[in-house]
């Protein structure tokens, strides 16, 4: 996709860094109603991580998702958002009503669990979206 | 051209220091955005929604509907960028191909 | 006039800000400078808003372990912040579109400056 930025010391730092990045922001989505966090922030976190691998290895680029594999995530993530707030019709409730899901008793539990849920769908869609912004406007000429 | 630019540049700041007094003070208590909405959203967000977080709580349950849209766009803006790229690099390899 | 002051000069540097989006829109002919003169007055609109959800002595919109529930005054208002967490992501999103049809009017015109990209319209 294009050249290779980095060199070893870079290459190896990177290999170092970016699991932890990863899991930064797994924490970040689901840890969101309980600290400053959120779909939006761990989203724009992966594709950071991803395309911090995807710059510094370049070409040679071994791990991470290429652009086919972006758009389709988007389009799950988009999916879910709007799949959860289509479930809650069928138990009775408005659209986007998560209260009304069987996932327990408690009602406000219910409704962070379906918060969670379309939270993972903003995640999804937003990673996938600016992996597929940056690889176009960084690609090379075929 | 940037010397009109600046005049009509200068007069637009005047006018917006000439309204800015029509706003609430920075820091007021009782500011209309303050008043309205909001009281709720800070004292029953915990109980309604269970986020300890009321941005969460707002941005994913009260104004669910919203942030649906606002996601949309963040995916229709993804997908144009794509159309609009890849279009050109196919219509090229075409036309090598082709002719 | 001291607590005027205090009180309006947020917005006063804001106004600024955003004038200054506006002349760089104005004044220069590339166009990716401008695209950069759009984001500049994004800014400036979102400092707007949150400025507007401030109030005196209050902290970030979570809920402190221990508090009470009911105390409105001690947390700052949450829906601006919310509205500008999702304007700041479409912000970048729409750059990107912005940045794609860049590149395409550089690859037909062979140049991003306004002069030149409307000579080769006209031609």
């Amino acid at each position: 996709m294009r050249e290779r930025y980095g060199t070893t010391i870079l290459d190896t730092a990177i290999r170092l860094l970016v699991p932890f990045y990863l899991l930064y922001a797994v924490y970040v989505l689901v840890h969101g109603h309980y600290s400053p966090g959120g779909g939006f922030q761990a989203g724009v976190t992966l594709a950071a991580s991803i395309l911090l691998v995807n710059m510094v290895q370049g070409d040679e680029v071994t791990w991470g998702v290429n652009k086919q594999t972006a758009v389709i995530l988007a389009s799950i993530g988009t999916f879910i958002y709007a799949g959860i707030g289509i479930l809650a019709l069928f138990w009775g409730g408005n659209f986007l009503d998560y209260g009304v899901l069987p996932l327990g008793e408690i009602e406000p539990k219910v409704r962070a669990l379906g918060t969670l849920g379309i939270e993972t769908g903003v995640t999804l869609g937003v990673m996938g979206t600016f992996i597929v912004i940056f690889n176009l406007l960084t690609g090379r000429e075929e | 051209m940037k010397k009109v630019a600046l005049i009509l540049l200068l007069l637009l700041a005047g006018l917006f220091i000439y309204t800015s007094f029509d706003l609430p003070p920075t820091n007021d208590l009782n500011s209309p955005p303050a008043a309205h909405v909001s009281p709720r959203y800070i004292e029953m967000a915990h109980e309604e929604t269970g986020a300890v977080n009321m941005v969460t709580a707002v941005l994913a349950d009260y104004r669910g509907y919203d942030t649906l849209g606002e996601t949309t766009v963040i995916f229709t803006a993804g997908i144009s960028c794509l159309l609009i790229l890849e279009a050109r690099r196919k219509q090229k390899r075409n036309k090598r191909g082709g002719r | 006039m001291l607590t005027a002051v205090a009180g309006y000069i947020n917005f006063w540097l804001i106004a600024i800000l955003l004038l200054v989006g506006v002349y760089g829109i104005i004044a220069t002919e590339n166009l990716l400078k401008k695209l950069m003169a759009l984001n500049v007055i994004s800014v400036a609109i979102i400092l707007f808003y949150l400025n507007l959800g401030q109030k005196a002595g209050s902290t970030v919109p979570i809920l402190l372990p221990g508090a009470e529930v009911g105390v409105v005054n001690a947390y700052a208002n949450p829906l601006p912040h919310t509205l500008m967490l999702t304007a700041i992501v479409v912000g970048v999103a729409t750059t990107g579109v912005g940045l794609a049809m860049l590149y395409k009017i550089y690859h037909r015109y062979g140049s991003l400056e306004e002069p030149d990209v409307l000579k080769e319209m006209r031609q």
